[in-house]
């Protein structure tokens, strides 16, 4: 096995991306104290609008200001990079769209469910040292290959 | 510092910290379902290196910054979150995989690539936000 068959894009950029998304989630620790997840944006932002008790749990009522000022970094990052270095062709995707609505049902339900995604669990949870994070990880891998690949096969 | 001022200065920060996920979410492809589903059927093994960049970092960052400072730089203490194994947490874990195995869209690639001007992730983005609603729905408060 050689390393172009593992990586038949190149490796550097996938590294060099990996340390600025652990950068990002540095900065805020240290800058701010606050435990970068990407996931609890969904449900604190909806402490908005429903007024269901659940909702309205401290941990979301007085995280949602941040939180969103956060993702709007994310999207502020990825325009920087769109227009800078990617020459502003625009990005599109083939998966089809009920393949992204539904997937993304089941992606939104199972993080908030699980209390992480992959930068929660994965990227803050295993920064952490975390077991139940590792778990959280392992578990949704072997789920997230199992589908992919039966996706390909059934769906293609 | 004044009140206003620590305020607007921890958003700058949080604003900077975002842009910098963001811009590394770029990169690295991530933003690209495509990229993430040559993982998922094992044809490209570049997002176990974004993964282990990115947990080395934070790793290093997380044992360091509270031994090296009293506080955060713009923040009263440094905050933890710890995860629990437990039914909600296994089946909520299986669950995303499903999703992201399906779509190859996690929550921060679904919110950067509006900044790339891709607009077909909107799809992704709107499932996102009805599972978290649906699950906030269904859940004891």
């Amino acid at each position: 096995m050689t390393l172009s068959s593992l990586f038949p894009h190149g490796w550097q950029h996938y590294l060099l991306g990996g340390v600025l998304i652990g950068a990002g989630t540095a900065l805020l620790f240290v800058l701010t104290g606050r435990i970068g997840g990407m996931s609890t944006v969904f449900s604190s932002s909806w402490s908005f609008v429903v007024r269901r008790a659940f909702f309205q749990q401290a941990r979301f009522v007085d995280s949602r200001g941040w939180r969103l000022v956060y993702a709007a970094g994310l999207i502020l990052g990825a325009l920087v990079w769109w227009l800078g270095f990617a020459g502003g062709v625009r990005e599109a995707t083939a998966v089809p769209a009920w393949q992204l609505l539904v997937g993304g049902f089941f992606v939104g339900y199972g993080a908030r469910l699980g209390n992480g995604c992959t930068s929660g669990h994965g990227i803050c949870g295993l920064g952490s040292l975390q077991l139940p994070s590792l778990l959280a990880v392992l578990t949704f891998m072997a789920t997230a290959f199992l589908t992919a690949n039966l996706a390909a096969r059934w769906l293609a | 510092m004044s009140g206003a001022g620590l305020m607007l200065a921890r958003s700058l920060a949080t604003l900077a910290a975002g842009a910098l996920f963001g811009f590394g979410l770029s990169v690295s492809g991530m933003i690209r379902p495509e990229v993430v589903l040559s993982f998922l059927h094992f044809s490209d093994f570049g997002l176990m290196l974004v993964m282990g960049g990115a947990v080395l970092v934070v790793l290093l960052t997380y044992k360091l910054a509270p031994r090296l400072l009293a506080r955060p730089l713009l923040g009263d203490h440094f905050q933890a979150h710890p995860s629990a194994w437990n039914r909600d947490t296994a089946v909520g874990a299986a669950l995303f995989g499903v999703g992201w195995g399906l779509c190859g869209v996690c929550p921060g690639p679904a919110i950067a690539s509006l900044g790339a001007g891709n607009w077909d992730l909107l799809w992704a983005l709107a499932g996102i936000a009805l599972g978290a609603l649906v699950q906030g729905l269904r859940a004891r408060a």
